[in-house]
């Protein structure tokens, strides 16, 4: 490494002190609120039995995982989720590139595609059930249910607003328009399918949870609503630490996709 | 010089809901084999246009456009260079380069040593597996004069090749593209707005009127001393008369 002039040392001493500064904030807010939360249970200023204490979550969660309970709820909500989320995204490729070689059929299917994205898809979860019974398979559409409409409809948008010019190189090389999907489309929108990717697996989560509530006999979706009923709360907060836990685990493995490609791809 | 490419009574209009509006109208011209023709003329007269029925993208309306080198296909025997280089960041300068023959399924040991032989003779040959972005302005466009050549094309269309690049390097990257193209032996036809570029490039300029385009005059460039680089030709005594002439002419509504 060649020798820092002081300023630049000085330059980049601050920034790490800014960063470390940031991130001891960022746990003081953390801890400040859990310690809050822990008094405020012992000194009775809050009902213990409603809100629960962060000691006796964690008591829950040893709990549980001990008896393997958590884990068989936490894998069936992250299977079905990560399923759902594989299906949206090979089901809106596989519609956008349709939609990208026909427009007319793109310019058809539009307001279609509008309207059902507009719709609150929880309400299509009692008509799911109904239709498919009250199973996995259920769910898995249910979570895809929120999130495939918006996600073809962005991806197609990606596609269609590919660089003319760059379009036109293509057909200049004597391309024909599968070649401008494959040397052009799908190469330029990666970033745009990854940030497409990024929002939809919050969004598969989601309808995984609401499926669950109406049609689980396993999964975090289910043990909160479970717990609700019976006024088990721990179990309830216990569940949706969890849930935090996973979708940001989700959005980290997107991240780390997403930084794996740019590294690769430089740019 | 026989004649490559045989332009007759092209029109062409654009159609939209608001109405008709005429780019080219009744535009008759040749491009003799081994010619550097430029067709200068104002903003939005419909160059563009042209130069997209010259290479086969768009189909003239009336009139027709005829590639006189026998009933082979047209469009792989023409060369398009657009105003940007258009590189892809995600392939290499190489895989650029070679772009036009993997979409031609042309990946032939011969073509691709011909390749080679283009990168080492114009100075790319030791940014192969550089990324575009770390390529100067020149240097991109060179690579993607090269792209073009890798198809061999018999004639070279230049759509305001060097308008994206800054006055400086514009300059030199005109000097470069001039000399691959005579030592290549192309037959080019250079779209340009900019009348200087045209008159230190062009064998014979084209003046086009405003929309619809129809040809106003056409001028032969000649310089008293053979072989001039643009540079130097923007030096020559002859460059401000054909200046003139072609500033009055563009100029004229007659």
């Amino acid at each position: 490494m060649p020798d820092l002039t002081d300023r630049q040392a000085e330059y980049l001493r601050q920034h790490r002190r800014h960063h470390h500064l940031v991130s001891l904030c960022r746990f003081l807010v953390f801890a400040g609120f859990l310690a809050l939360w822990e008094i405020s249970a012992d000194l009775e200023w809050i009902d213990a039995f409603i809100f629960s204490s962060p000691s006796q979550v964690l008591q829950t969660i040893l709990e549980m995982g001990g008896n393997h309970t958590l884990f068989r709820h936490t894998g069936i909500t992250l299977y079905e989720t990560l399923l759902s989320f594989a299906l949206v995204i090979l089901a809106s490729f596989l519609t956008a590139t349709l939609l990208w070689f026909s427009s007319s059929l793109s310019e058809i299917l539009e307001p279609w595609l509008v309207i059902l994205n507009s719709l609150p898809k929880s309400a299509l979860a009692p008509l799911l059930i109904v239709w498919l019974g009250a199973n996995m398979r259920t769910i898995i559409i249910a979570g895809m249910s929120v999130a495939v409409f918006g996600s073809i409809i962005s991806m197609y948008t990606a596609f269609r607003t590919t660089d003319e010019e760059e379009i036109k190189l293509i057909y200049t090389l004597g391309g024909s328009r599968l070649q401008v999907l494959r040397c052009v489309v799908f190469p330029s929108n990666i970033p745009a399918v990854i940030s497409i990717l990024k929002v939809n697996i919050g969004l598969c989560l989601v309808g995984v949870i609401i499926g669950e509530f109406l049609a689980a006999r396993e999964g975090l979706g289910y043990l909160i609503i479970y717990s609700s009923q019976v006024f088990k709360l721990d179990y309830l907060i216990a569940a949706l630490i969890i849930l935090c836990v996973i979708a940001f685990c989700l959005y980290q493995a997107i991240q780390k996709l997403e930084h794996h490609i740019r590294k690769s791809r430089k740019f | 010089m026989d004649a490559l490419m045989q332009v007759s009574h092209v029109s062409y209009s654009y159609h939209t809901l608001s109405g008709e509006t005429m780019a080219l109208s009744d535009i008759t011209f040749s491009v003799g084999e081994g010619e550097f023709l430029a067709v200068v003329g104002p903003s939005g007269c419909g160059k563009s246009t042209l130069l997209s029925l010259l290479s086969g993208l768009m189909e003239p309306e009336q009139g027709s456009v005829e590639f006189c080198s026998g009933p082979e296909e047209t469009r792989t025997q023409i060369g398009y260079m657009l105003q940007k280089d258009h590189l892809f960041e995600w392939r290499t300068v190489y895989r650029n380069v070679i772009l036009g023959l993997e979409i031609q399924n042309r990946m032939s040991p011969e073509n691709l040593a011909h390749v080679e032989q283009l990168l080492e003779e114009y100075g790319l040959s030791s940014f192969k597996s550089a990324r575009p972005s770390e390529l100067s302005g020149g240097m991109r466009q060179r690579a993607a004069l090269i792209r073009t050549l890798a198809l061999d094309p018999q004639l070279l269309l230049l759509d305001e090749p060097f308008s994206a690049l800054d006055y400086q390097t514009r300059l030199n990257v005109c000097d470069d593209v001039y000399r691959i193209i005579q030592k290549e032996k192309k037959t080019a036809v250079l779209v340009t707005h900019d009348l200087s570029e045209a008159i230190s490039m062009a064998d014979r300029v084209l003046i086009l009127s405003s929309r619809p385009a129809s040809v106003k005059k056409t001028v032969s460039i000649h310089f008293a001393q053979p072989g001039l680089t643009p540079m130097q030709r923007r030096q020559a005594p002859e460059f401000k008369d054909y200046f003139n002439e072609i500033w009055k002419e563009l100029n004229s509504h007659a």
